[in-house]
């Protein structure tokens, strides 16, 4: 994909990427794998947390809990977006904030905040999956063909 | 035990999305949905469920257990309703997630203000 974008470029607007490119700062890869690691763990485990309370109180089997556990973590992620505490946590970890369940609520909670000032059914209403809209189409999508294919496969034989 | 192993994987689920992140290029937006697209592939091959046994909630808090979710309730419809069972079941396990965020987010951005 990258190279197809580059035969569109005319040669100086080549020659500046590959200058721009030469000055991009490195990134510091070891520090932010680390950041993501202890962060995505650190989330990951509240929700165990949060799973084993649901099993030990509320009468959750392990394969049930996982539902309320998401909604518990989704609420906490979307007051804390609210606050303005999540993306204070979210610059310092990169991924470990986003690829949590708690990173979709944050996309969809943000945007809708973002967007209030254009009122509640055009901004609110409209922009509220805009950052988190991809994810849930292409699941859906590979989802369906995935099922689709099993089902087939299964009917079949 | 399950909370040292829910650390560990959750762990290196998050290094993987900041590897497509910083190695590969992605945005945000594609790795979050590459992410979503290979849960649902590893569930197809029957390969989740197993990792979510092992590691808890190190398996289903990652957004790959999204796709993952959504396979499985495409399925579980499946096997009643045939072919039509997939349209009918695909939100039926992520129900609780899309819909928590649907209304946390709205009533958040009833009560906030934008930041900065």
């Amino acid at each position: 994909m990258a190279d197809q974008k580059k035969k569109n470029l005319t040669p100086v607007q080549q020659e500046y990427q590959q200058l721009a490119m030469r000055h991009e700062p490195k990134r510091p890869l070891v520090r932010n794998f680390f950041r993501a690691f202890i962060v995505g763990g650190v989330i990951c485990l509240i929700g165990q947390g949060i799973t084993e309370l649901f099993i030990r109180y509320f009468d959750f089997t392990e394969k049930t809990a996982g539902n309320p556990t998401v909604a518990v973590l989704i609420l906490l992620s979307a007051l804390l977006t609210g606050l303005g505490v999540y993306d204070r946590i979210a610059q310092w970890a990169g991924a470990g904030t986003s690829v949590p369940v708690t990173g979709f609520a944050n996309s969809i909670t943000s945007a809708a905040i973002e967007h209030r000032s254009e009122g509640l059914v055009l901004g609110v209403g409209g922009n509220m999956f805009k950052l988190a809209g991809s994810v849930i189409v292409f699941g859906v999508a590979a989802a369906f063909v995935i099922g689709l294919i099993k089902t087939l496969i299964t009917m079949g034989g | 035990m399950t909370f040292l192993w829910a650390f560990l994987v959750g762990g290196i689920i998050c290094v993987i999305g900041q590897f497509l992140m910083d190695v590969v290029k992605l945005t945000p937006a594609h790795t979050m949905s590459s992410l979503v697209v290979a849960g649902a592939v590893l569930d197809g091959f029957g390969l989740y469920e197993p990792l979510v046994q092992f590691a808890g909630a190190g398996a289903t808090v990652p957004i790959t257990s999204f796709g993952n979710a959504l396979v499985h309730g495409a399925m579980a419809e499946a096997e009643q309703h045939g072919v039509i069972g997939v349209v009918t079941g695909i939100f039926e396990v992520t129900s609780a997630g899309i819909s928590a965020a649907i209304v946390f987010g709205f009533l958040m951005a009833l009560i906030f203000r934008p930041k900065g």
